[in-house]
């Protein structure tokens, strides 16, 4: 039981980590780790294996070798407490086209964390996403449906991000009102891992680049 | 209005997950109509079919009308099901499931529930009607409806194992039946032999009873072998 979030041990912890993928080599021997008040960028070329990463890291694919712990226990023995710690959005953003906003984030957050309508439509405010709430999805942008699946970002209280290419499709607005939103979920003691194309301006920003084997 | 009772928000996750993940697919079944009409008049046009085919005469139609009402009611379920996980799948939502702290068993649990009231309970209220058109004898009525209650959700649950190992695929076509079909048939049996016996003025209680323990076993074990599936799946 290492439930003292003061533990010396760091939030994530990969080891060795190396991903074969239709026999080819992804990468080998990743090694980094990522604990509170800081992000990680994943950087690398398409195809490099970013989202794999990632996914691997989530525990949605299991075609690896190698170790990831976090707080110094197994992720493999422990997946439950992990995911409760965790917040996903991949570039899949998990919005459904006939549901509102509304509806969407009310299954969402009852899924992590609940969170009352009130809260919901105060995040979408924030999201500029205040009058669509009650619009079927399907009529909104693809970045607006983007800015509904990170609403999600002000509504958990996980610890730890894993955004998948979260910049694709936002305005310039967007990509500053997310920029903002990860460096004040560092700042407040999180951490996020991110891969993304764009160039991050954050204080405190490692970077990791995949594809270097090849 | 979304909020459980008091005090279970934190701790009592798991219900509420499970509700809220129920009334999000019913929610979604009732915008996409289709959801809900297309078994449902594919139910209706098949039975209709056979007294035009093969005869009106009542005393040839009381005699299949229990089997026809079963396939037709299978084939129907066979038809709902694509649409099980695959919009989810598409748009990410499988991943949200599995990524839960919840566990996963009641949100799949929760998904097979809802599939069931807006695919088969349609399809068992009308049921009687279409047996009536059939000429089933009275006495056959109670029997269908039971054995259909008890045994569509163990086709619906035994189609989303199916429906989980395939939602990867592009193209899935037949696959989802020729997997379905064959685990299907031994409720198949069970619910028309329930209903012949009933009709040859024995009890029906032990096919129903092999019906109910059936689906004690499928709510056991499905979700859990669907959960399993749907990992693989997304791996």
């Amino acid at each position: 039981m290492t439930e003292n979030s003061q533990a010396p041990r760091p939030l994530l912890e990969v080891r060795a980590l190396s991903c074969e993928r239709d026999d080819r080599l992804l990468f080998r021997d990743l090694e980094f780790s990522l604990d509170n008040g800081q992000a990680l960028q994943v950087k690398g070329g398409n195809g490099s294996g970013k989202t794999t990463l990632l996914r691997i890291i989530c525990g949605l694919n299991d075609s690896f070798a190698g170790e990831m712990y976090s707080r110094g226990e197994a992720l493999a023995a422990n997946w439950d407490a992990f995911h409760a710690g965790l917040l996903y959005i991949g570039h899949r953003v998990a919005v459904n086209h006939v549901l509102t906003p509304l509806e969407n984030l009310r299954w969402s957050c009852r899924l992590h964390d609940p969170a009352d309508d009130d809260e919901i439509r105060e995040a979408l405010d924030q999201m500029d996403l205040a009058g669509y709430e009650d619009l079927p999805c399907y009529s909104l942008s693809a970045g607006q449906q983007q800015r509904v699946s990170l609403a999600r970002l002000l509504l958990s209280s996980a610890e730890l991000w894993i955004l998948d290419e979260p910049f694709t499709t936002l305005d310039v607005d967007g990509v500053a009102l997310l920029e903002n939103l990860v460096a004040r979920h560092a700042r407040d003691g999180g951490a996020v891992l991110i891969t993304t194309h764009h160039k991050l301006a954050l204080p405190r920003l490692r970077a990791l680049t995949l594809g270097m084997t090849r | 209005m979304n909020r459980p009772e008091g005090g279970a928000i934190n701790r009592a996750g798991a219900g509420a997950a499970f509700l809220a993940t129920l009334k999000r697919d019913l929610l979604i079944s009732v915008k996409r109509r289709n959801d809900i009409l297309n078994p449902f008049m594919f139910f209706i046009i098949v039975v209709s079919l056979f007294p035009i085919g093969i005869s009106p005469e009542s005393a040839m139609l009381r005699q299949i009308a229990a089997g026809v009402v079963w396939i037709a009611v299978l084939l129907a379920s066979m038809l709902s099901m694509d649409s099980l996980y695959r919009s989810d799948y598409e748009d990410g939502s499988l991943e949200q499931l599995l990524l839960s702290a919840q566990p996963l068993y009641l949100l799949v649990f929760a998904k097979n529930i809802a599939h069931w009231l807006v695919s088969g309970l349609p399809v068992i209220l009308v049921s009687p009607l279409l047996a009536y058109m059939l000429a089933l004898p009275a006495e056959g009525y109670v029997t269908l409806v039971l054995s259909l209650l008890l045994g569509t959700p163990v086709v619906g649950m035994l189609g989303s194992i199916a429906v989980a190992l395939t939602v990867g695929l592009g193209s899935r076509g037949l696959i989802l039946a020729v997997i379905t079909v064959p685990m299907s048939v031994p409720v198949l049996i069970f619910g028309t032999l329930a209903v012949q016996n009933a009709l040859a003025g024995g009890s029906p209680a032990g096919y129903l009873a092999l019906l109910g323990a059936m689906l004690a076993a499928s709510v056991g074990l499905a979700p859990v072998a669907t959960a399993a599936a749907l990992r693989i799946s997304l791996n």
